[in-house]
Protein backbone atom coordinates (compact mmCIF):
# COMPACT_ATOMS: atom_id res chain seq x y z
CA UNK A 1 0.00 0.00 0.00
CA UNK A 2 1.05 3.29 -0.48
CA UNK A 3 0.93 6.05 1.84
CA UNK A 4 -1.22 8.21 -0.21
CA UNK A 5 -3.60 5.40 -0.19
CA UNK A 6 -4.34 5.60 3.89
CA UNK A 7 -6.02 9.00 2.91
CA UNK A 8 -9.03 6.95 1.94
CA UNK A 9 -8.97 5.34 5.21
CA UNK A 10 -9.72 8.11 8.01
CA UNK A 11 -5.97 9.82 7.74
CA UNK A 12 -5.30 13.29 6.94
CA UNK A 13 -1.71 14.34 5.56
CA UNK A 14 0.00 17.34 6.81
CA UNK A 15 2.89 16.48 4.57
CA UNK A 16 3.02 14.47 1.39
CA UNK A 17 6.01 15.20 -0.76
CA UNK A 18 5.98 11.26 -1.48
CA UNK A 19 2.38 9.55 -1.56
CA UNK A 20 3.62 7.13 -3.94
CA UNK A 21 5.90 5.60 -1.45
CA UNK A 22 5.36 1.99 -0.26
CA UNK A 23 4.62 1.29 3.23
CA UNK A 24 6.55 -2.08 4.63
CA UNK A 25 5.09 -2.81 7.80
CA UNK A 26 4.78 -0.29 11.24
CA UNK A 27 6.15 0.55 14.38
CA UNK A 28 5.38 2.17 16.95
CA UNK A 29 7.24 4.21 19.61
CA UNK A 30 7.83 7.74 21.01
CA UNK A 31 11.93 7.28 22.46
CA UNK A 32 13.56 7.99 19.39
CA UNK A 33 16.43 6.04 20.12
CA UNK A 34 14.26 3.09 20.24
CA UNK A 35 12.49 4.11 17.42
CA UNK A 36 16.28 4.10 15.23
CA UNK A 37 17.32 0.88 16.81
CA UNK A 38 14.18 -1.14 16.09
CA UNK A 39 11.94 0.54 13.29
CA UNK A 40 12.61 -1.05 9.64
CA UNK A 41 12.98 1.18 6.59
CA UNK A 42 10.05 2.00 5.07
CA UNK A 43 7.43 1.10 7.97
CA UNK A 44 5.25 3.67 8.50
CA UNK A 45 5.77 5.00 11.97
CA UNK A 46 3.16 5.62 15.05
CA UNK A 47 4.14 8.56 17.43
CA UNK A 48 2.57 11.08 19.41
CA UNK A 49 5.70 13.05 19.48
CA UNK A 50 5.65 16.63 17.56
CA UNK A 51 9.14 18.17 17.87
CA UNK A 52 11.57 18.63 15.08
CA UNK A 53 14.04 15.46 16.21
CA UNK A 54 10.76 12.99 14.52
CA UNK A 55 11.62 14.57 11.14
CA UNK A 56 15.53 14.39 11.43
CA UNK A 57 14.24 10.13 12.64
CA UNK A 58 11.94 9.62 10.18
CA UNK A 59 14.49 11.05 7.50
CA UNK A 60 17.65 9.08 9.19
CA UNK A 61 15.73 5.69 9.99
CA UNK A 62 14.08 6.31 6.29
CA UNK A 63 10.30 5.49 7.45
CA UNK A 64 8.14 5.57 4.56
CA UNK A 65 5.49 7.96 6.70
CA UNK A 66 5.18 9.39 10.33
CA UNK A 67 1.59 8.94 11.61
CA UNK A 68 0.88 11.21 14.67
CA UNK A 69 -1.72 9.73 16.39
CA UNK A 70 -4.35 10.64 18.93
CA UNK A 71 -4.35 13.78 16.92
CA UNK A 72 -1.03 14.99 18.07
CA UNK A 73 -0.77 18.70 16.57
CA UNK A 74 2.54 19.58 14.97
CA UNK A 75 3.86 22.85 14.74
CA UNK A 76 3.58 24.64 11.43
CA UNK A 77 7.13 25.59 10.90
CA UNK A 78 7.74 21.54 11.92
CA UNK A 79 5.22 20.90 9.06
CA UNK A 80 7.36 23.12 6.52
CA UNK A 81 10.63 21.67 7.27
CA UNK A 82 9.08 17.88 6.68
CA UNK A 83 7.98 19.42 3.25
CA UNK A 84 11.15 20.60 2.80
CA UNK A 85 12.93 17.10 3.78
CA UNK A 86 10.47 15.20 1.97
CA UNK A 87 8.79 13.74 4.85
CA UNK A 88 5.44 12.34 4.86
CA UNK A 89 3.19 13.49 7.60
CA UNK A 90 0.16 12.02 8.14
CA UNK A 91 -2.89 12.26 11.52
CA UNK A 92 -4.72 9.73 12.70
CA UNK A 93 -7.49 11.20 15.42
CA UNK A 94 -7.93 7.88 16.48
CA UNK A 95 -5.89 6.82 19.86
CA UNK A 96 -2.57 4.57 18.92
CA UNK A 97 -4.32 1.11 19.70
CA UNK A 98 -7.11 1.97 17.20
CA UNK A 99 -4.41 3.39 14.59
CA UNK A 100 -2.63 0.52 14.65
CA UNK A 101 -5.65 -1.50 14.34
CA UNK A 102 -6.59 0.76 11.03
CA UNK A 103 -3.14 -0.18 9.24
CA UNK A 104 -3.08 -3.64 10.38
CA UNK A 105 -5.74 -3.82 7.99
CA UNK A 106 -4.25 -2.21 5.61
CA UNK A 107 -0.99 -3.01 5.60
CA UNK A 108 0.95 -6.12 4.83
CA UNK B 1 42.80 5.50 -0.20
CA UNK B 2 44.25 8.15 -2.33
CA UNK B 3 40.65 8.35 -3.41
CA UNK B 4 39.26 8.98 -0.11
CA UNK B 5 36.37 11.51 0.23
CA UNK B 6 36.62 13.43 3.77
CA UNK B 7 34.02 15.40 5.25
CA UNK B 8 34.01 17.48 8.09
CA UNK B 9 31.13 18.67 10.31
CA UNK B 10 31.48 21.38 13.54
CA UNK B 11 28.42 19.77 15.81
CA UNK B 12 26.56 22.40 17.46
CA UNK B 13 26.37 21.73 21.38
CA UNK B 14 24.35 25.33 22.59
CA UNK B 15 21.38 24.23 19.57
CA UNK B 16 19.54 20.74 20.58
CA UNK B 17 17.06 21.45 17.74
CA UNK B 18 19.66 21.60 15.26
CA UNK B 19 21.19 18.32 16.03
CA UNK B 20 20.97 15.87 13.15
CA UNK B 21 22.58 18.50 10.56
CA UNK B 22 25.72 16.98 10.20
CA UNK B 23 24.32 13.29 9.74
CA UNK B 24 21.56 14.95 7.51
CA UNK B 25 24.64 16.27 5.10
CA UNK B 26 26.21 13.11 4.76
CA UNK B 27 22.84 11.42 4.30
CA UNK B 28 22.60 13.53 1.22
CA UNK B 29 26.27 13.20 0.07
CA UNK B 30 26.19 9.27 0.42
CA UNK B 31 23.36 8.99 -1.88
CA UNK B 32 25.00 11.61 -4.32
CA UNK B 33 27.51 8.88 -4.90
CA UNK B 34 25.10 6.34 -4.97
CA UNK B 35 25.32 3.91 -1.89
CA UNK B 36 22.86 1.25 -0.96
CA UNK B 37 19.63 2.85 0.98
CA UNK B 38 20.93 0.05 3.67
CA UNK B 39 24.23 1.59 4.10
CA UNK B 40 23.08 4.96 4.07
CA UNK B 41 21.12 4.02 6.45
CA UNK B 42 22.91 2.56 8.86
CA UNK B 43 25.59 5.46 8.89
CA UNK B 44 23.22 7.85 9.16
CA UNK B 45 21.61 6.52 12.11
CA UNK B 46 24.80 5.68 13.76
CA UNK B 47 26.17 9.11 13.06
CA UNK B 48 23.01 11.15 14.47
CA UNK B 49 23.11 9.06 17.25
CA UNK B 50 26.60 9.99 18.06
CA UNK B 51 25.72 13.80 17.37
CA UNK B 52 22.97 13.42 20.06
CA UNK B 53 25.32 12.52 22.71
CA UNK B 54 27.91 15.34 21.83
CA UNK B 55 24.65 18.14 22.28
CA UNK B 56 23.51 16.30 25.28
CA UNK B 57 26.43 15.50 27.50
CA UNK B 58 29.77 17.20 25.81
CA UNK B 59 28.67 20.58 24.62
CA UNK B 60 29.46 19.64 20.81
CA UNK B 61 32.24 18.62 18.98
CA UNK B 62 33.59 17.98 15.61
CA UNK B 63 32.15 14.62 13.25
CA UNK B 64 34.36 13.37 10.25
CA UNK B 65 33.51 11.02 7.59
CA UNK B 66 35.69 9.38 5.36
CA UNK B 67 34.12 7.32 2.80
CA UNK B 68 36.97 4.50 0.45
CA UNK B 69 36.05 2.32 -1.37
CA UNK B 70 36.07 -0.62 1.14
CA UNK B 71 34.29 1.15 4.62
CA UNK B 72 32.67 4.42 5.43
CA UNK B 73 34.83 6.12 9.19
CA UNK B 74 33.01 8.04 11.12
CA UNK B 75 35.18 9.64 14.07
CA UNK B 76 33.68 11.75 16.08
CA UNK B 77 35.35 13.75 18.68
CA UNK B 78 34.24 16.36 21.98
CA UNK B 79 36.14 17.67 24.56
CA UNK B 80 33.48 16.27 26.99
CA UNK B 81 33.36 15.42 30.65
CA UNK B 82 34.48 11.86 29.20
CA UNK B 83 32.69 8.41 29.96
CA UNK B 84 32.43 6.98 33.35
CA UNK B 85 31.81 3.93 32.72
CA UNK B 86 32.11 2.30 29.04
CA UNK B 87 30.29 -0.89 29.53
CA UNK B 88 27.64 0.40 31.48
CA UNK B 89 26.60 2.82 29.06
CA UNK B 90 27.13 0.02 25.98
CA UNK B 91 23.88 -1.76 27.97
CA UNK B 92 20.55 -0.69 26.45
CA UNK B 93 18.55 1.43 28.90
CA UNK B 94 21.37 3.02 30.77
CA UNK B 95 21.30 6.75 30.39
CA UNK B 96 22.29 9.78 32.46
CA UNK B 97 20.15 12.34 30.53
CA UNK B 98 18.26 14.94 32.10
CA UNK B 99 14.39 15.08 31.85
CA UNK B 100 14.53 17.94 30.15
CA UNK B 101 16.47 15.76 27.39
CA UNK B 102 14.10 12.58 27.76
CA UNK B 103 11.02 14.90 27.33
CA UNK B 104 12.19 15.71 23.54
CA UNK B 105 12.51 11.42 23.02
CA UNK B 106 15.87 11.27 23.92
CA UNK B 107 17.82 9.50 26.70
CA UNK B 108 16.46 5.81 26.10
CA UNK B 109 19.83 4.26 26.78
CA UNK B 110 20.10 3.23 23.36
CA UNK B 111 22.49 5.93 21.80
CA UNK B 112 25.71 4.01 21.75
CA UNK B 113 24.53 0.27 21.31
CA UNK B 114 22.36 1.59 18.17
CA UNK B 115 25.82 2.87 16.81
CA UNK B 116 27.34 -0.44 17.65
CA UNK B 117 24.26 -2.22 16.01
CA UNK B 118 24.65 -0.24 13.04
CA UNK B 119 28.48 -0.44 11.88
CA UNK B 120 31.07 -3.03 12.00
CA UNK B 121 33.26 -1.22 14.19
CA UNK B 122 33.01 0.91 17.41
CA UNK B 123 35.48 2.00 19.27
CA UNK B 124 35.55 4.44 22.43
CA UNK B 125 38.56 5.90 23.80
CA UNK B 126 37.59 8.34 26.50
CA UNK B 127 39.47 10.33 28.88
CA UNK B 128 37.23 11.48 31.95
CA UNK B 129 37.35 15.04 32.76
CA UNK B 130 38.97 15.81 28.71
CA UNK B 131 36.72 14.30 26.40
CA UNK B 132 36.01 11.33 23.78
CA UNK B 133 36.31 10.10 20.49
CA UNK B 134 34.53 7.60 19.23
CA UNK B 135 35.57 5.76 15.84
CA UNK B 136 33.14 3.52 13.84
CA UNK B 137 33.35 1.97 10.51
CA UNK B 138 30.71 0.41 8.25
CA UNK B 139 32.06 -2.13 5.63
CA UNK B 140 30.91 -1.93 1.62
Amino acid sequence: MKVADLLAHGFRALSLPDGDREIDGVYIGDLLSWVMGRAQMDNAWITIMTNVNVIAVASLADTSCVILAEGAVMPDDLVKTAKEKDINVLVSDEPIYETALALAGLVS
Amino acid sequence: MSDALVFHFDVDGENFTSAGQASTQVKKNLRQLGLSPATIRQVSIAMYEGEINMVIHANGGTADVVVTEEYIEIVLKDHGPGIKNVEQAMQEGFSTATDSIRSLGFGAGMGLPNMKRYTDSLEIDTVLGEGTTITMRVNL
